[in-house]
């Protein structure tokens, strides 16, 4: 029943064939038996299921709020939900509990979903590893399950495989099927990364489409909630739930007048699929690359026109993204003083030295790195030379992108990351600003310019982990570039991980669990 | 590699996923494995390969980088960064290190930014934001919501009656040895 899609969910409960409440116990069980993963921060046990009796009656009297009612989600725990513990994986906000929901949070709510919990991530989505947050490191469900324990000979406590982040716990819940859907946030690629190298699906939506009141910032002019599922089809569904304008979001713009069900059949004969050549970058795995190629080669031998494009200045992205992003969260987090809400340091000699002090207590070292050298940008003497300078080099990021699609090109297809997930302890090698230069190289273009991008799983490498690959479409378009990822999605037959589900390296936990739950 | 309907891609992730076991195998047992068996892997492996790559490279798909990192001696020289630098940065930001590694992390970042100086930028207008050809949404200048002083004073640690209560004001933060000696006490 976990391994369902939404929409075969959503059938089930409306035929009967299970209840809501009888779901979520699943769902939390789930959670319980899949701990070690660590890709949630709070279980809100209580709460879901409380949600889920509502949607029991609601369900019996026939009046279901539609797709999601009854239906489990996990959110990021950098959107604010109201009365429950919202931390942003930070010391800083370890006691934090908003007194709102955010929109997109009680939209889904709104709609009957069950909220199970909160999930991990990089301390304030600063990462491309889900390795640096105050709870600890998620772990990708697919290194413990059989393809890459029996191919790698690894063993379960050292040879365990990073997430990807920063929205690693949210892509670990939908993958290792503790939830059906999942919010992730995306500011450099922080959805469709981890989502590649978990095997799920993540929309990183056109800039403004979906709002972010109550989500935590980290770039304002880049961030969007990314929608993370199993199926392309979900993904669509929760898409049309979430877009639009609201009132508390002054850059959410209007939902496009397009339908929010995909064809079943969608023809890509004559589609001109635009493959980027910078995008083969150094580092480029021969797997992740050879799975490129053949999925150019199934677009043309369905009669689609793949062509390659070129934009100029992707490599320069990473270093404007550094750039901006830095500024920006030199600004965002002067929030973070422990006066009004958060940690507060027991340092009382002054303002300035409580402030300080409590800085120093709630930030990790990537956080305070990041506001040090932001500062150092927006000094006076260095503000033209290095943050204008890197708003002028967005616009030709951007510029790129609008030549090509004027050009006629309708998708972008390319890798999402450079490799498959990286063992922890091999990913722990560099420090976290080598990483996120070198996992955003792909996704983050489409953060510079707005546009909507999805990544699709494809296939699993020798290495038994997975491999995704990246649509990028032009603004405002992104249930056409869903409706191109599902035409992907049925070609490639990526597997469940349910599959491997009872496998011996398993099976014993599973048993004994199994048991303990009953 | 023909892999286009869902069967025939599943199959065909059977076979490699057997095939790199017995690959793996192969390193595992390497110095004992008689002779029929290695000519056993080898014929599958070729076998695999094969599937993998049958389909010829596709040509719009480059087949190595087309780029590389900006080399060294393309960039401006380093910046030097003064002591007093990080720790006027330091009191700017309310964020301190403490150590070399504040100087360290500032200057591997400054090294990075410096490969935007490689990118002509001429005539070329600052973007602030993608919605910049937008008029973005205005609500008519009513009040809608508020009146939650109550439950946004409750999140602060310290308050008096309706007020936040900060520690006294106007006293600048000390100089960069006595903020260590702060600092030693409010560890976790």
């Amino acid at each position: 029943m976990l391994n369902l899609t939404i929409r075969e969910v959503s059938l089930a409960l409306r035929e009967g064939r299970i209840s809501a409440t009888e779901l979520c116990r699943r769902c939390l069980n789930r959670i319980k038996k899949t701990q070690h993963l660590n890709a949630y921060i709070t279980v809100t046990e209580e709460l879901a299921l409380k949600q889920a009796q509502e949607a029991d009656s609601r369900l019996q009297q026939g009046v279901s709020k539609g797709p999601l009612d009854g239906i489990p989600f996990a959110v990021k725990d950098n959107f604010c939900t109201e009365n429950i513990k919202t931390t942003c994986a930070s010391r800083m906000l370890r006691e934090y509990f908003p007194p709102y929901n955010a929109t997109v949070v009680q939209k889904l709510m709104d709609q009957g979903a069950v909220l199970v919990g909160k999930t991990n991530m990089d301390e304030f989505a600063m990462g491309a590893g889900s390795t640096d947050g105050a709870y600890g490191p998620v772990r990708n469900p697919w290194g413990y399950a059989a393809p890459y324990r029996e191919q790698t000979g690894a063993t379960p406590d050292s040879d365990w495989v990073i997430t990807g982040g920063s929205s690693g716990g949210s892509a670990a819940a939908v993958a290792s099927l503790t939830s059906f859907l999942a919010l992730g946030s995306d500011t450099g690629g922080s959805t469709r990364n981890p989502a590649a190298l978990c095997g799920v699906v993540a929309l990183k939506p056109t800039y403004g489409l979906l709002s972010r009141h109550g989500l935590i910032p980290l770039v304002n002019s880049m961030d969007v909630p990314g929608i993370m599922s199993r199926t392309v089809s979900d993904t669509a569904i929760v898409l049309g739930i979430l877009q639009g304008l609201d009132v508390r979001d002054s850059t959410t713009i209007p939902a496009p007048p397009s339908l929010t069900e995909l064809p079943e059949d969608f023809d890509v004969k004559n589609l001109r699929v635009g493959v980027p050549k910078e995008y083969h970058a150094p580092g480029l795995s021969v797997e992740t690359q050879a799975q490129w190629c053949r999925v150019a080669d199934m677009f043309e031998r369905a009669g689609a026109r793949v062509e390659q494009v070129s934009l100029p200045h992707t490599q320069f992205s990473i270093v404007c993204y550094h750039v901006l992003c830095h500024a920006e969260v030199a600004s965002n987090m002067a929030r973070f003083d422990g006066l009004e809400y958060g940690h507060r340091s027991e340092v009382n000699s002054s303002t300035e030295a409580m402030y300080a002090s409590t800085r120093h207590e709630g930030f990790n070292d990537v956080v305070r790195g990041r506001i040090l050298s932001g500062n150092y940008f927006l000094l006076k003497k260095n503000y033209q030379h290095y943050f204008v300078k890197a708003q002028k080099v967005r616009r030709l990021i951007a510029d790129d992108f609008r030549h090509v699609f004027s050009s006629g090109v309708d998708v972008l297809l390319t890798p999402t990351t450079l490799t498959d997930a990286a063992r922890y302890s091999d990913f722990t090698q560099e420090d976290n600003r080598t990483r996120s230069a070198q996992e955003d190289v792909f996704t983050q273009p489409a953060n510079m310019a707005g546009l909507p991008a999805v990544s699709v799983p494809v296939a699993l490498s020798r290495r038994g982990l997975p491999i995704g690959l990246q649509l990028i479409g032009p603004a405002v378009q992104d249930m056409k570039l869903l409706s191109v990822a599902q035409w992907i999605e049925q070609k490639v037959g990526f597997p469940s991980i349910r599959d491997y589900d009872n496998s011996r390296n398993e099976t014993g936990v599973t048993e004994r669990e199994r048991t303990s739950a009953v | 590699m023909s892999a286009v309907s869902l069967g025939a891609a599943t199959a065909y992730r059977g076979l490699l996923l057997k095939s790199a076991r017995s690959s793996f195998d192969l390193l595992k047992s390497e110095g004992h494995f008689n002779f029929t068996r290695r000519r056993f892997l080898q014929s599958r492996v070729i076998n695999v390969t094969r599937l993998f790559c049958s389909s010829p490279h596709n040509s719009k798909v480059p087949e190595v980088a087309t780029w590389e990192p900006v080399p060294e001696h393309q960039l401006p020289p380093p910046t030097e960064i003064s002591a007093d630098l990080v720790d006027k940065l330091e009191r700017l930001a309310l964020v301190d290190f403490r150590t070399k590694q504040g100087l360290e992390c500032l200057e591997k970042a400054i090294r990075f930014a410096d490969q935007l100086h490689v990118v002509d930028t001429t005539g070329i207008e600052p973007m602030d934001s993608v919605l910049e050809d937008r008029a973005l949404y205005l609500r008519e200048d009513a009040v809608t919501d508020g009146n939650c002083a109550e439950k946004l004073i409750h999140l602060s640690k310290n308050t008096v009656e309706e007020y936040f209560v900060a520690p006294p004001g106007n006293i600048s933060l000390p100089k960069r040895e006595e903020r260590a000696a702060l600092l030693k006490h409010s560890e976790f």
